[in-house]
C-alpha cells in the first residue's frame, strides 16, 4: 500500500498540490487527470521518492520512502518518466532489460529469465521484430513502449506512468490500457497521468482529478469522470460526440 | 550472451604486442639474439640494462599512463554525458602542470617537482569537486563549468611561467606540457593506481550502463546515483592525476580511445571500460616506441605522436559509421 498523506507539493515558488490524501492499494488501476501544469509529474516524482514533498508524508507498507533501501525500493515502485534525458547506445533488448537491474544479483550473471521476460513484453507491444534494432534508430511511438516494456520489465508492485500514451497510435494505446489495466487486474497497484478521459473511464477504476488551484479531488473514476468534473478541471466546455466519436475497445 | 567481438579480441591481444614492440625496438639495435638473451636474464651486462633497465619501465609506464587516461575518460565521458570530455576537463593537468613549471622555474629536485605537480592537480580537483557536490548530490554542469574554467586561468599561469622563465629552462617545460614519458622513472606506483581505479571502475559497469537513462530513471531503478558518481569522479580525477605526474599532458588518449571503441560497436560499460585499459595502454606503447625511434636519437614528445594518430583515425571511423 503505497499512502500519501497531508501531502504539499510546491515547484518553482507555484503550489500545486495543497494537501493531498491518497491511498493506492493492491489491485486498483488509478487514472491522474490534470490540466497543463497541474502538477501530475510533480505528484509522480514524489510518489516515486524521487523528489521530496514540502510537507506531509509518503509510506509504503507504513514505512515513509526514505525509509526504504534504494535498491530494494526498486523492486517496489517503478516510474515511466515524462521526458528522458541521454542517448542510449544499445538495441531496443539492452534497453528493456535494464529494466531487470534491481533483481540482477552480480553484474555478470546471466539472465535468462530477465531476458524470456523482456522477449514477451517487447512480443506483446508489438516489437518483436525490433529486439536487435538501435534503440536510438526506433520511431518515438516505439521508443515509448519499449520504455514502458522496460517499466514492466522491472516489474514492480506499484507502477507510477507519466502520461504513458504519448506518441501512441490507437492501437497501441489500447495494447498499452490493456496490458496495465491487467497487472492491475493482477494484484499490482498502477497510477497513470492521462489525457484521455474515454480510456480512463474505460481501463481505470478510480481516477484524481488535479485542478489549477492546487484543489485535488477523487474517488471512482465513473463518478469523478462526470461532464461538469472535466469541463471544470479543464476550464473549456465539452461535448459528447456522435457516432463519429471514436476510441479504442 | 552475445559471443565477445572480433575488436574485442584484437584489443586484447594487442597488450602483449604493444609491450613486445617497446621492448624489442630503441635507439641501440640489439639484434634478435642479444635481445633474446637479455630478456632471459643472460648475456652481456649492457644489453641486459637496456632491456629490464630502461626499455621494460618505460613500455610499461607508457602502458599505464595510456590505459588510466582511456579509463578517465570513459568515465567522465558518461558521468558528464559529453562526448568531448577528456580526462584534462577536471583541470588537473592544468594544475600540475602549474605546479610543476614552477618546480622548474625555482629550480627543485624532481621529487620536489613531482610533489609541486601533484599539489597542484590535488587544488584543482578539490576545487572542482567543492563547487560541483552540493547537498542533491554532484552537477554534472559545474564540474565542466567549473573545470573548463580552471583550466584556462591555469593555462594562463603556464603562460606567464613561460614568459618568465630564462631560456634555458623553456625547453624542459614544453616537453612537460607536451607530454613526455622520457622522465616517467618507475611505473610501478602507477600500475598500482591503474589496477585499483580499474577494479573499482568494472565494478560499477552495470549501474554506469543505467546512469545513461539519466539521474532520475537510474534512482528508480535502484541505483545510488550519487555515491556512483563519487566513485566515478574519484576513480577519473585519481586516474588522471597518476598519468599526468608520470607522462605530463598526454592529449588524444582518453578523448578518442572510447570514442575508438564506441565507434567499433563496444558500448556496453562491463566490455567498454576493461577494452578502454588494454585499447589507451597499448595505443601509447606504440606511440611511445615511435617517439623514442623515429628520429633516434632524438626522442620526440609522444603527445605529438598521439594527436597525429588519434585525429585521422577517429575522423576516419566517424566517416565509416554515416
Amino acid at each position: 500500500m503505497l499512502r500519501a498523506s497531508a501531502l504539499k507539493l510546491n515547484v518553482g515558488g507555484r503550489e500545486l498540490v495543497r494537501s493531498l490524501d491518497l491511498s493506492l492499494a493492491p489491485g486498483e488501476c488509478w487514472a491522474l487527470l490534470g490540466p497543463n501544469g497541474a502538477g501530475k509529474s510533480s505528484l509522480i516524482l514524489a510518489l516515486a521518492g524521487l523528489r521530496a514533498p514540502q510537507a506531509g508524508a509518503i509510506t509504503l507498507d507504513g514505512a515513509p520512502l526514505a525509509a526504504h533501501r534504494r535498491d530494494a525500493l526498486a523492486r517496489r515502485i517503478g516510474v515511466l518518466l515524462q521526458d528522458e534525458t541521454g542517448d542510449f547506445w544499445g538495441s531496443a533488448l539492452d534497453y528493456v532489460l535494464l529494466g531487470r537491474y534491481p533483481h540482477s544479483k552480480s553484474a555478470w550473471a546471466r539472465d535468462d529469465e530477465g531476458a524470456a521476460r523482456a522477449g514477451q513484453w517487447l512480443a506483446r507491444l508489438d516489437l518483436g521484430g525490433r529486439l536487435e534494432q538501435p534503440y536510438r534508430t526506433l520511431s518515438g511511438g516505439e521508443r515509448q513502449r519499449a520504455r514502458i516494456a522496460q517499466l514492466l520489465v522491472q516489474d514492480p508492485d506499484v507502477l507510477l506512468l507519466d502520461e504513458p500514451l504519448n506518441h501512441l497510435d490507437l492501437r497501441h494505446q489500447a495494447q498499452v490500457m490493456q496490458a496495465l489495466a491487467a497487472r492491475a487486474a493482477g494484484g499490482k497497484t498502477v497510477l497513470m497521468a492521462l489525457h484521455e478521459p474515454g480510456l480512463a473511464a474505460r481501463h481505470c477504476d478510480s481516477a484524481v482529478l488535479l485542478y489549477d488551484a492546487g484543489h485535488v479531488s477523487l474517488g471512482r473514476s465513473g463518478d469523478m469522470l462526470t461532464q461538469a468534473n472535466l469541463e471544470t478541471l479543464y476550464q473549456c466546455r465539452l461535448e459528447a460526440t456522435g457516432p463519429q466519436g471514436f476510441i479504442p475497445s | 550472451m552475445k559471443p565477445v567481438s572480433v575488436p574485442a579480441v584484437v584489443i586484447i591481444a594487442l597488450v602483449p604486442a604493444s609491450l613486445a614492440v617497446a621492448i624489442a625496438f630503441g635507439s641501440v639495435d640489439l639484434g634478435a639474439a642479444r635481445l633474446a638473451d637479455a630478456l632471459l636474464g643472460r648475456g652481456d651486462e649492457i644489453a641486459r640494462e637496456i632491456v629490464w633497465g630502461v626499455r621494460a619501465p618505460r613500455a610499461f609506464a607508457a602502458f599505464a599512463c595510456g590505459a588510466l587516461l582511456a579509463l578517465a575518460g570513459a568515465l567522465l565521458q558518461v558521468l558528464l554525458r559529453n562526448p568531448l570530455a577528456d580526462p584534462y576537463i577536471l583541470g588537473v593537468s592544468g594544475g600540475a602542470s602549474v605546479g610543476a613549471l614552477a618546480a622548474i622555474l625555482l629550480g627543485l629536485s624532481a621529487l620536489g617537482l613531482h610533489l609541486s605537480a601533484l599539489a597542484g592537480a590535488s587544488l584543482a580537483a578539490g576545487s572542482v569537486f567543492a563547487f560541483s557536490l552540493g547537498r542533491s548530490g554532484w552537477n554534472p554542469y559545474r564540474v565542466l563549468l567549473t573545470g573548463v574554467a580552471l583550466s584556462s586561468g591555469f593555462g594562463a599561469i603556464v603562460g606567464l611561467l613561460l614568459t618568465l622563465a630564462p631560456s634555458s629552462q623553456v625547453q624542459g617545460m614544453l616537453f612537460w606540457l607536451l607530454g613526455d614519458l622520457s622522465p616517467a622513472g618507475d611505473p610501478t606506483a602507477a600500475l598500482v593506481v591503474l589496477a585499483g581505479c580499474a577494479a573499482l571502475a568494472f565494478s560499477q559497469s552495470a549501474a554506469l550502463d543505467v546512469l545513461l537513462l539519466g539521474e532520475d530513471k537510474a534512482r528508480s531503478l535502484g541505483v545510488a546515483v550519487t555515491r556512483l558518481q563519487s566513485i566515478s569522479f574519484g576513480c577519473a580525477t585519481l586516474a588522471t592525476v597518476a598519468a599526468v605526474l608520470l607522462g605530463g599532458t598526454i592529449g588524444f588518449v582518453g578523448l578518442v580511445v572510447p570514442h575508438l571503441l564506441r565507434l567499433s560497436g563496444i558500448r556496453g560499460h562491463r566490455l567498454l571500460l576493461p577494452l578502454a585499459v588494454c585499447l589507451g595502454g597499448s595505443l601509447l606503447t606504440l606511440a611511445d616506441t615511435l617517439a623514442r625511434t623515429v628520429a633516434a636519437p632524438t626522442e620526440l614528445p609522444v603527445g605529438v605522436i598521439t594527436a597525429l594518430i588519434g585525429v585521422p583515425a577517429l575522423l576516419f571511423l566517424l566517416a565509416r559509421s554515416r
